[in-house]
This record gives C-alpha cells, structure tokens and sequence, in this order.
C-alpha cells in the first residue's frame, strides 16, 4: 500500500531537507523523499500550496492520567487529543494510580495505546518505588517493557544522593532522567509566581530560585555521574543560566519549555479573570523578563525541546478556590498554534529550528523512532497549515481536561493533518486537505 | 427608598466630596464588593459620605431604620471571626434585613462539599446579599462568579479586607478631614495581612502617603509597584507619621522561621512611647484587631491618648451599614452602570 504525497515544503532539518519535495509513503515506512516522484500505482494526495510537511511532532511531556485517575484523561482521550494536535507520539508520565514504576503498569498502558491506535505513546518510568523517593524502581524492568526515560515527574527525585544514584544506574541503559526541579522547601505552599501579582491578590509565592536551585543541582549530578539529565518544563530565568553554563561546560544536559512559559505571564493571575484557576500549574506563570529568557534560550539554542507538560484535571477539581485547585493546564491541541503564533510569525524561529523542537530533538533525546523522513524511518507525519486561522475552542478538544487559559484565543497556524506509521489518523478539514 | 429619608442633613457632605470635581456619585457600578481594588476613589467616598449617615442612626434611641426590610443577608463565615460577624450583624439589624449565619463549624463543608455547591445551595433560596469570610484569597471572585446574589468580602485570606479599611479610612477622615496628602505608616506582618492590602489599594487611591514597615521576611514581594514605600527601618515609617496602623502579629509566624522571638521583634518594631515621638504630635494609632500587646504593641500606647482603636470598632458598623445599602438598597446596578 503505498502514499506519494505531492508538492507541499518538506522541512525534516535532520537531513538537512527544506523545499517543496514530494513524499513516498510505503506501509508503515518512508520510502523516498524527492522532486517528480512517478506514481507507480501508490495513492497521489496533492498538498495544497502552503502546507508544511515534517516529521511526527513529539510531545514528551504528558499526563495521560490512565490508569487511575480516568475522570482527567484517558489513554484512548489524551491520544486523540495528541493527533488532533498534531502530534505522532508522546511521552507520559509515571504519575498515575498506582505510579507506573513497574513493568505491569507500563504494560497496561502501552496495550490501551495500542487499542487506541491513535498517536504513538512511549511510558516513562518512576526514579523511585511509588515515586516516593526512597528506593530505585526497577529500572531495568521498566525499560525492557517499553519504558524510555525515568522520573518522579510531580516532584523532584527526593534526595541528591538519590538522584545520583538513579543517573549511574540509569546511565547503563543511557537512558535520561527527566528531573521536575523543585526546592521544595522553598517552594513550601506556594501557589503562583512570587511577584508583584501575586502578592496584590495575596496568593502565597513559588519564587525562581526554587526552580533554579533544581536544576542547578541536577547539572552537578549530570556532570559528576556522566550521565544523561533531561529537564523538564522550565520557567525561571535563572534555570536557563544554569543549563546554558552547564551545557558549555560539557554536561549532557537537556531541557525543555511549555507554550505556556513562552506565552504568557503571572499577569493573568489577575486579567482577564481574577483567580482562574486555568492559570495555576507548577512551575507557575512568571514574570516577563522569565517569559523573556524562556524565549531568548529557544533562539538561541539552549532549549532543546518544546514540550506541554499536558495535565488534564475535572472541571470539579478545577472549579474551586485557587490555592484548593489541582496545579496543570492541558497543552496538546494548543502547542502547534501557540508555537506557531508566538515564535514562528513573529520571526524568532524558522520551520527548521521548530521541527528540531518539537520532533528531532524529542525523538534524540529519547531515542525513539522518528524524528527524520530519512528512508525507512517510520512514517509518522505531522501535516502542518502555519497560516490557518484558528479559534480555540475548549469544549471541542478531544481531551477530557478542558481546563486552558487560551480558551477563545485567536491564533495564527495550525494543524492539517496527522500521519503516524503511514495511516492518517486525524484531518482537519478546514485546512483544504482531501483523499488523505 | 433614599438617602434623605434616613438622613435630611447635608452633614453628609465632607470637605473631599465638595473638592471632588465631578458630580457625586449615588450608587456603586458593582453588585459585589470583592476588594478595595475594584473602587474608585469617588465610590470610596460615597462610601464614605453615606456611613457619616449611618452612623448617625446609631446614636438615635431607636437605632433601626427600614433600608433593607425584606431583604436578605446571609453571613457565610469559613473562618472564626467575632468582631467582623458581629459588626456585620449589628449593621444589618440596624437596617432591618433578615440576617442568617452560617460558621463552618456547622456546615456542610464539614462533610465535604465544595465552596460552589455550598454557594448554590444558598443561592437556590435567592439572599439578597451574601457576606463571606474565608481562608482562601479570591474565595468571594469565585462565589460572584457562581452567584447572583450581591457578595461582600469579610476577609479572603491573604488578599483583601475592605470593609476593614473603609472604616480606617473613615475613622482617619472623621479626626483629620481628610487623608489626600497625610502620611500613613503601616506596620507589622505585611505579607500575611489582608487588612494591609485593602489599606494600600485606598489609601494610594486618595492621596495618601503610604510607608509600610516590617522584617524584611514579611515584606511582599513587588511591594514597590504598589506605589508605597517599604523599609524594614520602623524609625523611618514612623518618622512625621500623622498615622501609625499595627498589624497583628500571629504568634505561629515564629515557627516559620519569620523572625527570632516575639520579644526581639517588640524590640525592633514594636511600637511603644518612645518610638511613637517620632511621629507627629497629633498621631492617630490604629489597630484593627484583635492586638497582641507586648508584641506589635505596647500597652501604654493601646491605652494611650492616640490610640483609635476602639472608635474603629464604632465606625465599621457605619461602614458596614453604608455598605449593605449602597448593594442591596434597592438601587438597580445595571443601571447604575
């Protein structure tokens, strides 16, 4: 069974590819990517001019909630809303009920993602038994059943002599740690960015430091163990400078950054709604000079990833005092267009440089297929429209969480469809693509 | 119904409403009062001008007076609280609502309902107003989101009080005839203090000078962008001072590892006789309550001839009072607006 996909610009930067190409889709496989291709017998989709054709966006940062904890999100409702975002894969988190720290729980969600047959979802593993930061999982186990990285994502893994350890024992498998850096007695019960907004709605402060601090330690560890640290959803300003001075210095460390930390600011604790809890997560919104250095280290190459930290929650848990609310926002059907929007029209990045983020350098880190339209990679397509004007709309996401703070925002660029292992799982029918 | 018919006088008309350039205001744009930050500085003063009325009714032998027959009020109290609640309900007794409490300790809250179900529930037997109080900042934003009914904020959490600073506001107006241009020092545990947010937000809105003074650990942060001076130097806040206001000292603060001892901080910002000098002769010392004294406090100067502090207590059923009726008085916010 085989897919030419006609004209459209291929940007896949891996291979140095960025022009209008044709694509060769054989089965589940890239078969060729070049000028003219003959039809030969495959099915011929033409790509209407001004669609962008790269490789599977990479989500590696969600909460998919299953098993346990149903009423947020299931595998089956967080893969649709991946593919409808328009990525191929994501990488989800251990912290379900009970925390996927061992080969039954990965197993469980791997054969519902298999039943969704939807986007692609590689398990992360917990750091430590119950990610209770006491005892190493069974790290070895975890990953024969299909586990690519490790974490106690939620909280920082508890100690550092803990987390050394995790990184040698990790690093036989040179799998990465994914560290949620957090002081967490600086945190104490902080709720929202230490800050001016903050302290005029009297909401309890998580300040940068805390973040900082996290990560600071974390490239220590990195380097003094050798192993591969990732670090997960960064905010404060002076997390950038660490890794930065931490990637300078050698240390094989990588990061990555949420729509919502290059969007948007503590300001929204009190604009438009006072006390929304859609603008509570952890790490919180920050001040503008941290939006700012969140931006300047996407440009400039010390963010590797652009990840959402996707967390569904109720609309119960949400509808309730601010410093009572769950922290999380939802991100998957949001990123492509928040990327787009933010960063890519207003000039600060190029396709290129957002293919690298949100699919190459997701799919090195974790070293998982795709990431590339090399031949005989996996055929897993994201078909981008980066003028489509697009309306947010809450209530039609395919997640269960419906909780977002970009509810009814206006943005430029978005999906047209999604292709993983050569089937078209999701179109979008307002971006002009038929016979997909 | 109208303000005439509770009071004929004009004495209703203070210096700074005849200053004030447009004409007076009659009525508040909103159905809610969340916090100080959502007032103008005209609506802060018709608030004003209206308790200088009500507290003219609570001089009468009979000190009721018909405003709110038929109207009900319900206070939803989260927290402990006596001098709020009661202040509260005095002011609504003496304007003839019907007044309901509920304290937690009997609510169903006990059992696990949530604040919004709690809300619809009241909201189902349709009260006119609801007055809360709660633990939680933004708990009364969340309540006029989910309710028609009026809300007036008793206290939410760390975040405002405002019915406590409009009667500051009003006691310093009654002893200085104004508070555009008066030095206003506040003093003690900012970052936990609802009463020191609601105090900024009016006292900058009406021209006041605003210093505020406490261990640098209960300083907010951003205290800057609020328009007021911040030292951790009390001598400097104090200094020319026309009012000192106390904030209460919570003695679990020490815990948190704020500041040493409640004896090193009466040393450092504790406010007795000799630092009091500092300030100008006709000081006003405020204290919305209740005081640790010996602590943010010496006793001599509780007791003192500066102290206002129980004329605060006076005025907040006046406020309290002008408050319900400009919300629930029969006036129609939407036309207001």
């Amino acid at each position: 069974m085989k897919k030419l996909l006609k004209g459209g610009r291929v940007v896949d930067p891996r291979n140095g590819i960025d022009g209008t190409y044709d694509v060769l889709i054989d089965g589940d496989r890239i078969a060729r990517v070049g000028r003219d291709i003959p039809a030969d017998g495959a099915t011929v989709v033409e790509i209407p001019p001004g669609l962008v054709l790269c490789p599977g966006l990479i989500d590696m940062h969600v909460h998919l909630r299953e098993p346990g904890q149903e009423h947020k999100e299931t595998v089956a409702t967080g893969t649709a809303a991946a593919v409808a975002g328009g990525f191929t894969a994501v990488a989800c988190m251990p912290n379900t009920t009970p925390v996927n720290d061992s080969a039954n729980v990965t197993t469980q969600i791997l054969s519902k993602a298999a039943e969704a047959n939807l986007a692609r979802v590689y398990p992360i593993g917990a750091v430590s038994k119950g990610s209770k930061g006491e005892l190493l999982a069974d790290i070895a186990e975890l990953r024969d059943a299909g586990c690519v990285a490790i974490s106690d994502d939620g909280h920082p893994v508890a100690t550092a002599l803990l987390m050394r350890r995790a990184l040698e024992y990790a690093g036989m498998f040179d799998m990465p740690l994914i560290e949620h850096c957090e002081d967490q007695s600086l945190k104490g019960d902080g709720v929202a960015h230490e800050g001016f907004h903050a302290s005029v709605l009297g909401l309890r402060g998580i300040p940068g430091a805390a973040e900082a601090l996290g990560v600071e330690r974390g490239v220590l560890l990195a380097e003094l163990t050798g192993s591969r640290l990732h670090i997960a959803h960064m905010s404060a300003r002076a997390s950038i400078r660490a890794v930065r001075k931490g990637k300078e210095a050698g240390v094989r460390v990588t990061c990555e950054v949420a729509p919502h930390h290059f969007t948007l600011t503590d300001e929204m604790l009190g604009a438009p709604v006072a006390y929304d809890t859609n603008t509570k997560m952890n790490p919180p919104l920050r001040e503008a000079a941290d939006r700012d250095a969140m931006i300047a280290g996407i440009v400039d190459g010390t963010v590797d990833a652009i990840a959402t930290d996707h967390a569904p929650h109720h609309y119960d848990e949400k509808q309730v005092e601010f410093d009572r609310a769950p922290f999380g926002i939802v991100g998957l059907e949001t990123a492509v267009s928040l990327t787009f929007d933010r960063l890519l029209h207003s000039g600060l990045v190029r396709l290129p440089r957002f293919v690298e983020l949100l699919s190459s350098n997701p799919a090195q880190i974790l070293k998982i297929p795709g990431g590339s339209l090399a031949v005989g990679a996996v055929a897993d397509i994201s078909i981008l429209a980066p003028d489509l004007k697009v309306r947010v709309d809450a209530r039609s996401f395919r997640s269960r969480g419906r909780n977002t703070p970009f509810d009814g925002w206006q943005l430029r660029g978005g999906v047209a469809a999604t292709i993983v292992g050569g089937r078209t799982v999701f179109t979008n029918v307002e971006a002009g693509l038929k016979n997909l | 119904m109208s303000l005439h018919d509770i009071d004929s006088t004009d004495q209703a008309v203070t210096p700074a409403a005849r200053d004030a350039a447009p004409p007076p205001l009659t009525a508040l744009r909103s159905k809610d009062l969340l916090g100080i930050a959502d007032l103008s500085a005209a609506e802060i003063t018709l608030v004003l001008d209206t308790a200088e009325a009500m507290k003219e009714v609570g001089t009468r032998p009979i000190k009721k007076v018909p405003a709110l027959r038929g109207k009900t009020v319900v206070n939803l109290f989260f927290e402990p609280s006596t001098r709020t609640r009661t202040s509260f309900e005095i002011a609504e007794k003496r304007l003839s609502a019907d007044t309901l409490n509920i304290a937690i300790a009997t609510s169903s809250v006990a059992k696990g309902e949530t604040l919004s179900d709690t809300a619809l529930t009241l909201e189902a037997m349709a009260p006119d107003m609801i007055v809360l109080r709660h633990s939680s900042s933004g708990a009364g934003h969340l309540l006029s989101r989910i309710c028609r009914s009026g809300i007036i904020n008793a206290g939410d959490g760390t975040h405002e009080h405002p019915t406590q600073a409009l009667l500051d506001a009003f006691t310093i107006r009654e002893r200085k005839g104004r508070l555009s241009g008066l030095k206003v020092a506040i003093v003690g545990d900012l970052l936990h203090s609802r009463v020191l947010r609601s105090n900024i937000q009016l006292l900058t809105k009406m021209g006041a000078d605003v210093w505020v003074s406490g261990p640098p650990t209960l300083i907010p942060a951003g205290m800057r962008d609020f328009g007021v001076t911040a030292t951790a130097h009390v001598d400097e806040a104090v200094g020319d001072a026309d009012v000192i206001m106390l904030l209460r000292i919570q003695l679990e603060r020490m815990e948190g590892a704020y500041f040493p001892s409640q004896r090193e901080y009466f040393n450092v910002f504790g406010m007795t006789e000799s630092r009091l000098r500092l300030a100008r002769p006709d000081v006003m010392i405020m204290h919305p309550g209740p005081m640790n004294r010996g602590v943010e406090i010496a006793s001599e100067v509780a007791d003192g001839p500066y102290s206002v502090i129980l004329d605060q207590v006076a005025n907040g059923v006046a406020v309290r009072m002008a408050v319900l009726y400009l919300l629930a008085g029969g006036v129609d916010h939407e036309e207001a607006a």
